[in-house]
């Protein structure tokens, strides 16, 4: 066999993979748009009924209304007792202050962990970690009691406190893992031109951690505003309700028969969520790929 | 002494809210739980003590009790192998030189972030309804299906089904895993002919195995404590014939509905040994499973 013979293999041998390379992107391509027609075909159903007359809204695929319900969005805004502004209102409060409860308590504890050397360190740290496993369920209780005894029931203080005192462990963990890789140089420079470690944190430590700040804001805003089972125990009176307890109110209404309105605040609901996720995919993308959160 | 304190004092300042978090939030609670677990409390009266009472009445003659662990258990070994699949499946066929890449990651992640909201479990209702969409499409390819919520028999699989829907967050972390499989060694096999499955075999999963335990433990930890989807669609009770009632609204039921705060708390410490010794065995285990690269020289 010459050489001109093995290049001419070769070749064929190479075009051969390069078709086979096409064709199964191709058929990739195909089979991913099918998945994600699966995956968003719910998501566009809500959409659909939030906008449909009543009538329409079982027993019919077809995605497009024949008219479109505005009035659904607009009546179902004051279907409740209370307007969902109140709702609105309640879970903005709730959200802004324990995203910046999470932001600072959780940032103060991943620094000491991760830059300070103190007596204990590893002990404290391993307790972290292992508070990270324990379900909510287990504290959940003792909890109640005592903010019931406090008289906290019914107010933003059970929900909002608990984040100034870094509960939301997972936070710190995240921090922790990024505040690690900035270079000790940096510290000791400081160090030696007297900063002290509260102006090492502030003016070194934060201004170069704005992406996993972002990260930790973008997924407690989320987790807050998504919340169902704290709100769900804390919060009895209506005007002091957050969304999703709002929502569960429609299903509670017996014999109603509006659907368009719970599915058309159902939207809203998600809207804030979606916005976050538009904005600041890439770096919810990468906080998940290098810390593995739910 | 002073210069003791003088080198640990910022170390402990940042540290306070965490700690006092830590034992007012955390350990507290928890020794509370413990010792609530061996009274009958109503929030009534003071806690009374019980000894094993409650542990006893638990697995001696409590059959909901059982009845949530066998839910929650086929749950978890419905809906965490599903999810995982599905995951490292689209993980892998991502994996490999697509251009578009980042639309279809999008795409197959937002379910996930939007997936604990009180909006969607509303949704799911519908679509599993009797007449919902998923028994229309049913009907189109000819198949009468099943009245999923109504009936005891099937009402889980709509949750396996929301389950599986969310497997944006384990996907992304083994796309990060399969990016930091070296390509020449793909490249090798193909040269020497292996096929396609036996590559997935021998190269992909081992060097994976890692990954694929993490996510495991962690996905499973959140499969035992799914509550708010559960309970939106059984209407907080764990409907029909108990058979939503997963171990975490039976909790719930037990302590805000019934009161029974100390039955609760014991049920509630059922759970914490049952993920300890899931996770403790996982670990355990996983050195005769899983090769981490760096230890084998």
């Amino acid at each position: 066999m010459g050489l001109d013979e093995a290049t001419r293999i070769a070749h064929e041998f190479k075009l051969r993979r390069l078709k086979r390379e096409r064709n199964g992107r191709l058929l990739k391509h195909a089979f991913l748009i099918g998945v994600s027609f699966i995956m968003l075909y719910p998501l566009f159903w809500l959409l659909s009924a939030s906008l449909k007359p009543e009538n329409e809204i079982f027993g019919n695929v077809d995605l497009w209304p024949s008219v479109f319900m505005v009035e659904n969005y607009t009546k179902g805004w004051h279907a409740l007792p209370e307007s969902f502004t109140v709702f609105y209102v309640n879970s903005a409060i709730v959200t802004v202050l324990s995203v910046i409860g999470n932001l600072l308590s959780c940032s103060f504890a991943a620094y000491a962990f991760a830059r300070l050397r103190f007596t204990g360190r590893n002990f404290f740290f391993a307790l972290m970690m292992m508070t990270l496993m324990i379900p909510y369920h287990v504290v959940l209780i003792p909890q109640y009691v005592q903010f019931l005894q406090l008289g906290w029931v019914d107010t933003y203080l059970p929900l909002v406190v608990p984040r100034f005192l870094a509960s939301d462990t997972f936070f710190i963990f995240l921090m922790v893992q990024f505040f690690r890789q900035l270079p000790r140089e940096l510290d000791e420079a400081a160090m030696i031109d007297g900063c002290s470690p509260f102006k090492i944190y502030w003016a070194i430590v934060l201004p170069l951690s704005l992406p996993a700040m972002g990260t930790a804001a973008i997924f407690s805003f989320i987790w807050v505003w998504e919340d169902f089972l704290a709100p769900l125990i804390y919060l009895n009176d209506i005007k002091s309700y957050t969304v999703p307890l709002a929502l569960r109110l429609f299903l509670d209404q017996d014999g109603q028969s509006a659907y368009g309105q719970m599915f058309a605040m159902s939207v809203l609901s998600l809207v804030p969520v979606v916005i976050f996720f538009v904005l600041f995919q890439k770096l919810i993308v990468r906080g998940i790929a290098t810390s593995g959160m739910k | 002494m002073k210069r003791f304190i003088a080198r640990n004092a910022p170390g402990y300042i940042f540290l306070l809210p965490w700690l006092v978090g830590f034992f007012l939030l955390a350990l507290g609670p928890i020794l509370a739980s413990l010792y609530l677990s061996f009274t009958r409390y109503d929030m009534v009266s003071a806690p009374r003590w019980i000894g094993f009472g409650n542990y006893e009445y638990m697995f001696t003659r409590d059959r909901r009790f059982w009845k949530a662990l066998e839910v929650t258990f086929h749950y978890v070994v419905l809906a965490v192998p599903a999810r995982l699949a599905m995951a490292l499946a689209v993980a892998m066929l991502l994996d490999k030189g697509l251009r578009s890449i980042g639309l279809y990651r999008a795409i197959f992640y937002l379910p996930s972030l939007l997936g604990a909201s009180i909006a969607i479990a509303i949704l799911w209702r519908q679509l599993f309804d009797a007449h919902g969409v998923v028994n229309q499409a049913l009907a189109y390819i000819g198949i009468r299906g099943p009245e999923w919520l109504t009936n005891p028999e099937t009402s889980i699989y709509a949750l396996v089904a929301l389950a599986m829907w969310q497997f944006g967050s384990p996907m992304l972390i083994f796309l990060a895993g399969l990016r930091g499989i070296p390509r020449d060694l793909y490249e090798a096999a193909e040269i020497d002919g292996t096929p396609r499955w036996r590559q997935f075999t021998r190269i992909t999963l081992p060097l994976l195995a890692p990954v694929i335990f993490f996510n495991l433990v962690l996905q499973t930890i959140e499969a035992f404590k799914t509550f708010s989807s559960a309970f939106i669609i059984s209407n907080g009770t764990g409907a029909p014939a108990d058979s939503m009632l997963f171990y975490t609204v039976y909790l719930f039921n037990e302590a805000f509905k019934f009161f029974r705060m100390g039955y609760a708390s014991a049920l509630a410490w059922v759970l914490l040994i049952i993920i300890a010794i899931f996770t403790a065995t996982a670990f355990l285990t996983s050195k005769y499973w899983v090769h981490y690269e760096n230890e084998r020289d």
